[in-house]
C-alpha cells in the first residue's frame, strides 16, 4: 500500500511542518488513501485549501495544488469546477478557514451542490498563529484570545451542513485512522457537495491551555468523544450532550451544479 | 443592443454594452460577479451571452468570491473578467494582490461611484485612482486602463485582455458612471480582424522537472501551465520559489518582487497610451483621464477658438504612470491643469514627474457631477 500511496506525495517536499504528533498528517494520509482507492489518476484531481496548518498539506501532495488565501479556497474550488467540469476537485482545510473567514463561501457554495469535496481538518483552533478560539472551540474552553475561558458556543460543523444544503455530511476524527480513508473516498465518489469533517487536535497550542497537551490524550479524547452513529443513537439525550456521531450522516441526492449549469449552456443554444 | 455575429455596423450603445461586447470578443468565457451599481449591465449581458459561447457566467455570493472564483477559472486556462464599482472593488482588493503575485491573468472592471463607502450609486467620481494602484497589501504590479468613450471602452477592454494574457498581471479596466452609461455611436470592428494575445504556453521537458516560474530573463513572463493538462505544480499565495513552492530567503524574495516589477518596468512605453489635441505649440496643457476628459478637449478647443495656446492630454494607461510623457512636455509647456473628479489623486504624480519644471493647476469635482468646460475655461483663461 505504502509503495501505490507514495506516488501521490511530493516526498522531496519532506519534512512537513506540523508539530510531531499533529493530527494533520493522519488526514493527510487518509486523503491520499482514498484517492489511492479510487484509482484516480494525479493528473485529474486538484487540490485546492486556505491559510493554516492543515492547509499546508496541499505542499505535499503531487498534483495540481492551489493553496489560495484565507478563507477563499470555495470560491477559487468553485471557479475550477466550473472551466474545467472534468477534474475532480477536492479542498483541505481548517475550521478557521473555512467556516470563520470563509463561511459564506461555505454555505453557498453547499446550497449550490456543486460537486467539490471538503475535507475539514476540525482542530478548534487557529494553530498556526498560536491557539486564538475558532468558531469550533469548546465553550469554557481557554484560547489564547480566551483567558477567562469561552463564552460562545461552537458550530455544529456537520449540522451547519446539511442546513446549507450539502448532499453528502459525514463525521470521522484523526483517531479513526482507518476507517478515515473510506469516508473521505465515498465523500469524493458521492456526486454532489460534500463535507466529511474530521475531529482532530491541537497539543501544542490548544492542548496546553486544556489539559491536552499530551497528543495521545488528544486522540483519547477523539475516541471517547467521536462515537459511532449507530452507539451515538442509543445513547441518552443527557449522554449525547458531549459525544459526537461518526460515520456518514447525511446523504441525498439533489441536482449538481455544474450538471443544471450544463441545462444552461443547452437553453442558451436554442 | 449586443451584435450578432460578424456584424459590424454602428450601433448606439452604452459604455459598459462595449465593454461586455469587447470582453466576448476579445475571448473572455468565464465571469463570476456581484450586483453592483453602476456596473450590473456587464454582468447582466454576460449571463445572457456567454453560455450561447459554452462559456460560463456565476453571480457569487459576494465580491470576494467573485474574484476568488475567476481566478480559479483563469488558473484553468480561461480568460476571466469580473465587474464591480467602489464598494466592492474595495472588497476585491484582497485577492486581486493573490493574482499579482501568483501572475495569474483576469480583467476587473471598475466602474467607479461616488464615495467614500456606499457613496453614491448612481453619480460619477474619480476617487478610485489611487486604490487601483496600491489598494492591495504590498508592493505589486498591476497595470490600470481608463476609457472616456464607448469607443474607448471597446478598444480599452480587448486591450486589457491582451496585457493581462501576455504579461500575466492583473488589468484594472478603471470606468466610471458616465463613461459606463453614456451611450454613444459605436463601429464595432470585425473580431475576427481583432489582433488577441495569448498567454506564454507551458512546455514539457521530460526529465525535467518543470518549474512554472522559471525565467531566463527578469523581465521575461513564465510559462505558467494551465490546471489540468498534467503539469502537476503548486500556486501559493506565498512568496515562491520559481518551483512554485514557498520560500522565505531574503536574496529570493527580493528576486521574485523585483521580477513581478519588471514585467511592467521594462515596457513602459509600450504599455502607456494617450491621446492628445494641440500639443505642438500649447503653453497650457488640460491632463485628464476618463470621462473627464470629454470636457477638457472641448475646452481646449473653446479656449483655442478664443486665441489662447491650450492643449489637451488623455492619458488611457493611469498606472503605470507615464512619467516619461509628463517630462517631454516639462521642455515645452508652461502650465498643466489637471482635471479629476475627485480631490486631487493623479495631480500627484504629475507634480513628482514634472520634478517643479512647470505651473501646475487643478479643477476638481467631488459633487458627484462631471467637471464642465465652464468651469475648466474659468481656471485658464
Amino acid at each position: 500500500m505504502l509503495e501505490q500511496i507514495k506516488k501521490y506525495l511530493r516526498i522531496d517536499k519532506f519534512p512537513h511542518i506540523w508539530c510531531y504528533g499533529c493530527g494533520d498528517g493522519i488526514i493527510l494520509q487518509a486523503f491520499v488513501r482514498a484517492i489511492a482507492s479510487l484509482g484516480l489518476s494525479q493528473d485529474e484531481v486538484v487540490v485546492v485549501s486556505g491559510i493554516g496548518c492543515s492547509s499546508r498539506a496541499v505542499g505535499y501532495l503531487d498534483f495540481d495544488t492551489l493553496h489560495t488565501a484565507h478563507g477563499r479556497a470555495l470560491p477559487f474550488a468553485t471557479g475550477i469546477k466550473m472551466a474545467k467540469p472534468e477534474l475532480t476537485v477536492t479542498i483541505v482545510a481548517g475550521d478557521g478557514d473555512i467556516f470563520a473567514i470563509g463561511g459564506n463561501h461555505f454555505i453557498h457554495a453547499a446550497r449550490r451542490n456543486i460537486d467539490i469535496t471538503v475535507v475539514l481538518f476540525n482542530n478548534a483552533t487557529y494553530g498556526m498563529t498560536g491557539g486564538q478560539y475558532s468558531p469550533t472551540t469548546r465553550q469554557d474552553d481557554i484560547a489564547t484570545t480566551a483567558p477567562y475561558g469561552h463564552i460562545e458556543r461552537p458550530f455544529d460543523i456537520c449540522g451547519l451542513a446539511k442546513a446549507a444544503g450539502a448532499t453528502f455530511v459525514a463525521r470521522s476524527s484523526s483517531y479513526h485512522a482507518m476507517a478515515l480513508p473510506k469516508l473521505i473516498s465515498q465523500g469524493i465518489s458521492h456526486h454532489g457537495f460534500s463535507l466529511v469533517e474530521v475531529i482532530t487536535g491541537c497539543h501544542v497550542c490548544y492542548g496546553k491551555l486544556n489539559d491536552l497537551s499530551d497528543p495521545v490524550k488528544v486522540l483519547e479524547w477523539q475516541r471517547d468523544h467521536v462515537v459511532n452513529i449507530k452507539q451515538y443513537e442509543a445513547l441518552s439525550s443527557k449522554d449525547k450532550e458531549d459525544k459526537m456521531p461518526m460515520g456518514i450522516l447525511h446523504q441525498v441526492t439533489r441536482p449538481e451544479y455544474i450538471d443544471e449549469y450544463r441545462k444552461v449552456l443547452e437553453r442558451a443554444k436554442t | 443592443m449586443l451584435l450578432k455575429d460578424n456584424q459590424t455596423k454602428a450601433s448606439f450603445v452604452q459604455g459598459n454594452t462595449a465593454c461586455a461586447q469587447a470582453a466576448l470578443d476579445a475571448g473572455v468565457r468565464f465571469f463570476a460577479g456581484y450586483p453592483i451599481t453602476p456596473s450590473s449591465e456587464i454582468a447582466e449581458i454576460l449571463s445572457r451571452k456567454l453560455p450561447m459561447l459554452g462559456g460560463k457566467f456565476i453571480q457569487m455570493e459576494d465580491e470576494i468570491a467573485s474574484m476568488g472564483a475567476i481566478l480559479g477559472a483563469s488558473l484553468t486556462g480561461k480568460k476571466v473578467l469580473t465587474s464591480t464599482s467602489g464598494p466592492g472593488f474595495s472588497l476585491k482588493q484582497e485577492l486581486i494582490g493573490f493574482a499579482s503575485l501568483c501572475e495569474i491573468p483576469c480583467v476587473i472592471v471598475n466602474v467607479q461611484r461616488g464615495g467614500p463607502s456606499t457613496g453614491l450609486p448612481t453619480s460619477p467620481a474619480q476617487g478610485d485612482v489611487m486604490q487601483s494602484r496600491w489598494g492591495t497589501h504590498g508592493d505589486h504590479p498591476i497595470i490600470v486602463l481608463s476609457p472616456s468613450t464607448v469607443k474607448e471602452t471597446y478598444d480599452l477592454t480587448v486591450r486589457a485582455f491582451n496585457l493581462t494574457e501576455s504579461l500575466r498581471v492583473p488589468v484594472i479596466l478603471l470606468s466610471d458612471e458616465i463613461t459606463g452609461h453614456i451611450h454613444e455611436k459605436i463601429e464595432f470592428p470585425d473580431k475576427n480582424k481583432l489582433k488577441l494575445l495569448s498567454r506564454p504556453k507551458a512546455v514539457k521537458n521530460p526529465g525535467k522537472k518543470y518549474l512554472p516560474f522559471a525565467v531566463s530573463k527578469p523581465e521575461e513572463v513564465p510559462r505558467v501551465a494551465n490546471f489540468g493538462e498534467g503539469f502537476r505544480f503548486n500556486v501559493t499565495g506565498l512568496l515562491h520559489n520559481d518551483d512554485g513552492f514557498p520560500m522565505n530567503l531574503p536574496e529570493k524574495n527580493e528576486f521574485l518582487l523585483t521580477r513581478l516589477h519588471k514585467k511592467i518596468t521594462s515596457r513602459i512605453r509600450e504599455l502607456c497610451t494617450f491621446v492628445s489635441i494641440y500639443l505642438n505649440d500649447s503653453e497650457t496643457i488640460i491632463f485628464s483621464y476618463g470621462s473627464t476628459s470629454r470636457s477638457c478637449f472641448q475646452a481646449a478647443k473653446i479656449a483655442r477658438s478664443k486665441g489662447s495656446k491650450v492643449g489637451a492630454i488623455s492619458i488611457k494607461t493611469l498606472w503605470p504612470f507615464p512619467d516619461f510623457l509628463i517630462q517631454e512636455l516639462a521642455s515645452c509647456v508652461k502650465r498643466v491643469v489637471v482635471c479629476e473628479m475627485n480631490m486631487g489623486q493623479i495631480v500627484h504624480e504629475v507634480q513628482r514627474a514634472s520634478d517643479g519644471r512647470f505651473k501646475i493647476e487643478k479643477v476638481n469635482s467631488i459633487s458627484g457631477s462631471m467637471i464642465t468646460p465652464g468651469e475648466i475655461l474659468d481656471k485658464i483663461l
